[in-house]
């Protein structure tokens, strides 16, 4: 697979590796967040963190956006479904996490919601053309990858003049959230966990263009690298980062320079101008409210805004009191610094979002990582 | 005089429809039985017509039973449907006990308003895969539910056969050392059945690998009698959940390299487009088999002189480990753990 | 869910959208966001859209970067004192 298969090149992933080695200094500690479910899946199910030198830690920020979707959002998709009888389409990552009274979209559906799992937003207006007498919700989640598909859907559903269609809007925005990590009272105690540097989220910089992160290089002196999607690009944008940090520089580098320029993709950044407009606040799981962080649908679209339409009131609930998922979107704690992952904490039965989603953290360290804890090397015996 | 003959108008195949009659036991059923099923599966068990068929066994025989229902959807996918799927499921659960599968039971759950056309295509592939494994269809039933109960058909099957004195296979067999043999590509099966689901819309000629396995199984133990230590069939949840499972059972660790593992460039690709990873979707016509170290390489060889095995590969070997973890070197360099597979990934995959 | 592959574009079709080909699959993606797509370009879906198209002569770049810069800097080191 072109572009694909060059990029997951393990000889070239050596050479990178012993690179690392030579230019890590071995004085120093490097502490790297990387801000994309993509990249923390990707250095989950390559091993990357083993071809790192043993002084680079990569930590893993809240670029999932299933693992930051607050319960009471979840909630409110499946009052929809549950109460309202409305027909809810959501992507599949979203059924199973964990939201309020031991629901999720997967449980209610069990209970008689009508819930269905889609692809794209599109197939969610594919249902609402094919069935006029039933109201159908899309549940939209995610960074500003997923965000112009969904206003391409509201604009369309617009033209059509669809009766029946509304989105529950739960967009959220990338770089908002880097800021409130960077000024979390964490880690500006620069002793308590110091980040180094930012790999920059791969597709997301494809919509909004690498002008956004300059704010956090210059204003907060952060070495920035947008790294691409595969294995490889991520192991460079380390050795490019490590090269910031060593000389001094917190500038913007772009790895990912076949799919990303500076000003991003204009056609679909005017699309969501159209259609969205942003919050003055919005929760997000483990990180408390966070300011300019996310988009609602503008009022000319009001009639496909499920919010509006259903005249829905949004609740705070609070995580489980265990939970340490706002810790670990922070960078603060790793999973297993909580005390009940793996145990009461797994895949199967997820307690916070971070073990929901194959991207979060603490389901990425159990799926692929969690051999590396116990420190027993298995081998064959003879 | 004579009697005159009854005259029976016969089934309506190409318009008819199943309706609650077929399943009330009387003459609606006993027609339905005959033209549609007994034309199919025909043979002198099934002919006797009687509740249940008496089974000549030979003498000091130990018995294999295997029993699994299909509710697959869609009913009919490239390369089989859920006729076919029935038969070579069944007879391979048996065959991974390292048994020759015998006899077949079938019995069916239709929906009020299912396509006679649609029955007789799933009961005459049934009974083709059937002829073609040498195992009959010797006794079954029918029942019929409401429209919106049922989703067109489910089929249960179960299937009996015999294994050889000495014969030990077993999930809790494997020990450290042991060779980790797959007789085939994966992912096949899942990624066909996916690509008939309306939501995913995509266009492949990736067909469904559903096939009977007994006779390799057969041709890998006259290889080694007892160098066969485990064996089993990576269906829903795949290799890596198998695997798991084994791991777990035999109380061992496995260490598998993934440059190893054949998966054909088209599955690749549909796993990379639906973000799938192959080692979890599921197999119809694939083995595992834990082989004893001085075994492997005369059982490798068997699996691939038999047209099922064509592309058997060493992949692994089974470790010393406490914890159970099945483990991978990547292609790409490091190395990561092979989980079990957590929630659904793909409904109703057989 | 930030899952996003390069696919070649091999076919346009109307109400922007196009038939792309990975590995010998085809699907059907909206290109509505990357309206200057030709038949050729390799573009990166995203839940049934592009969202973006891959500069070759970048990606060769990027390649070739990988394996170089491992050869230059060691050239570099050796004329630091």
């Amino acid at each position: 697979m072109k572009y694909i298969d060059e990029f997951r090149d393990g000889a070239i992933a050596r050479k990178i590796a012993a690179r690392l080695r030579a230019e890590a200094r071995p004085d120093r500690q490097y502490s790297f967040m990387e801000f994309c479910g993509g990249h923390t899946h990707a250095i989950s199910r390559y091993g990357i963190s083993g071809l790192l030198p043993d002084n680079v830690r990569m930590v893993h920020g809240p670029g999932c956006p299933v693992c930051v979707l607050p319960i009471g959002r979840t909630d409110l998709a499946i009052q929809l479904a549950l109460e309202r009888g409305a027909i809810v389409c959501t992507y599949g990552d979203t059924m199973r996490v964990p939201a309020s009274g031991g629901l999720s979209l997967t449980r209610a559906k069990a209970r008689g919601g009508d819930i269905r799992m889609v692809y794209s937003s599109a197939d969610a207006l594919e249902i609402a053309r094919r069935e006029p007498g039933r109201e159908v919700v899309f549940f939209a989640i995610g960074f500003e990858t997923t965000t112009p598909p969904t206003a391409l859907t509201i604009r369309m559903a617009a033209q059509e003049g669809l009766a029946n269609f509304s989105v529950l809007c739960c967009h959220v925005l990338t770089p908002a959230a880097i800021t409130h990590i960077l000024a979390s009272p964490e880690v500006r105690r620069f002793a308590a966990v110091p980040i180094d540097g930012f790999v920059g989220p791969a597709h997301v910089s494809i919509l909004i263009g690498s002008a956004p992160y300059e704010q956090f290089a210059q204003g907060y002196r952060k070495p920035v690298v947008i790294a691409g999607f595969e294995p490889l690009d991520v192991m460079q944008a380390v050795l490019m980062l490590v090269r910031q940090v060593n000389e001094d520089r917190h500038e913007v580098e772009n790895e990912f320079t076949r799919a990303v320029n500076r000003h991003g993709n204009a056609h679909a950044q005017a699309l969501v101008s159209e259609v969205f407009e942003l919050r003055s606040s919005f929760e997000w799981r483990g990180l408390g409210e966070v300011p300019q962080s996310a988009l609602r649908i503008r009022p000319a679209f009001a009639r496909f805004d499920a919010e509006r339409r259903f005249g829905l009131a949004y609740r705070a609930v609070a995580d489980n009191k265990a939970c340490e998922c706002g810790a670990i979107l922070r960078g603060v704690k790793k999973p297993t610094d909580c005390r009940i992952f793996g145990s009461v904490c797994t895949p199967e039965n997820p307690v916070g979002s971070c073990m929901v989603s194959s991207e979060g953290a603490c389901a990425a360290h159990y799926s692929y990582g969690r051999f590396k804890d116990i420190g027993i090397t298995a081998e064959a015996t003879a | 005089m004579r009697p005159k003959k009854d005259y029976v108008r016969p089934l309506d195949i190409r318009n008819g429809r199943v309706d609650m009659g077929h399943g009330a036991g009387g003459r609606s059923a006993a027609q339905l039985i005959e033209e549609l099923f007994l034309a199919a599966f025909d043979n002198p068990m099934l002919r006797q017509g009687d509740d249940g068929a008496a089974l000549p066994m030979p003498a000091g025989a130990k018995l294999v039973m295997a029993t699994d229902a299909h509710v697959i959807s869609p009913l009919f996918f490239p390369g089989g449907d859920i006729g076919s799927l029935s038969v070579h499921g069944t007879i391979n659960d048996v065959a991974m006990c390292g048994a020759a599968p015998l006899y077949l039971a079938a019995s069916f759950i239709l929906e009020e308003g299912f396509p006679l056309a649609d029955l007789q295509r799933i009961v005459q592939s049934m009974a083709r895969a059937s002829r073609a494994a040498g195992v009959p269809v010797v006794t079954g039933d029918t029942k019929v539910v409401e429209q919106g109960k049922g989703d067109g058909v489910f089929i249960s099957t179960t299937a009996l056969g015999v294994v050889a004195a000495g014969v030990n296979i077993a999930g809790a067999n494997a020990r450290p050392g042991d060779v980790l043999l797959l007789s085939g590509t994966l992912g096949e099966h899942g990624v066909a059945v996916l690509s008939q689901r309306e939501s995913l819309d995509f266009e492949t000629a990736i067909e469904s690998d559903s096939a009977a396995l007994h006779g390799l199984v057969a041709a890998m133990l006259a290889a080694s009698s007892d160098g066969v230590r485990v064996l089993r069939d990576p269906t829903r949840g795949g290799l890596a959940t198998t695997l798991n499972e084994i791991a777990r059972q035999s109380g061992v660790g496995m260490l598998l390299d993934e440059s190893a593992i054949p998966v054909l460039p088209q599955v690749e690709a549909a796993c990379e487009l639906l973000g799938l990873d192959p080692l979890y979707v599921a197999n119809e016509g694939k083995l595992i088999a834990i082989c004893s170290p001085d075994a492997a390489d005369a059982v490798l060889a068997a699996m691939r002189a038999h047209p099922l095995g064509a592309k058997a590969a060493r992949i692994g070997v089974v470790t010393q480990d406490a914890h159970r973890f099945v483990q991978m070197e990547t292609n790409f360099g490091g190395r990561r753990v092979v989980d079990w597979l957590s929630g659904e990934l793909l409904p109703r995959i057989c | 869910m930030c899952l996003a592959i390069p696919a070649r574009l091999i076919e346009l079709r109307p109400h922007a959208q196009a038939l792309v080909d990975l590995g010998g699959i085809r699907k059907e993606v909206s290109i509505a966001l990357v309206p200057e797509a030709v038949v050729g370009d390799y573009v990166i879906v995203h839940v049934g859209h592009a969202i973006g198209r891959i500069d070759p002569d970048e990606a060769q770049r990027t390649l070739a970067m990988f394996g170089e810069l491992a050869q230059r800097d060691a050239r570099h080191e050796e004329v630091r004192p």
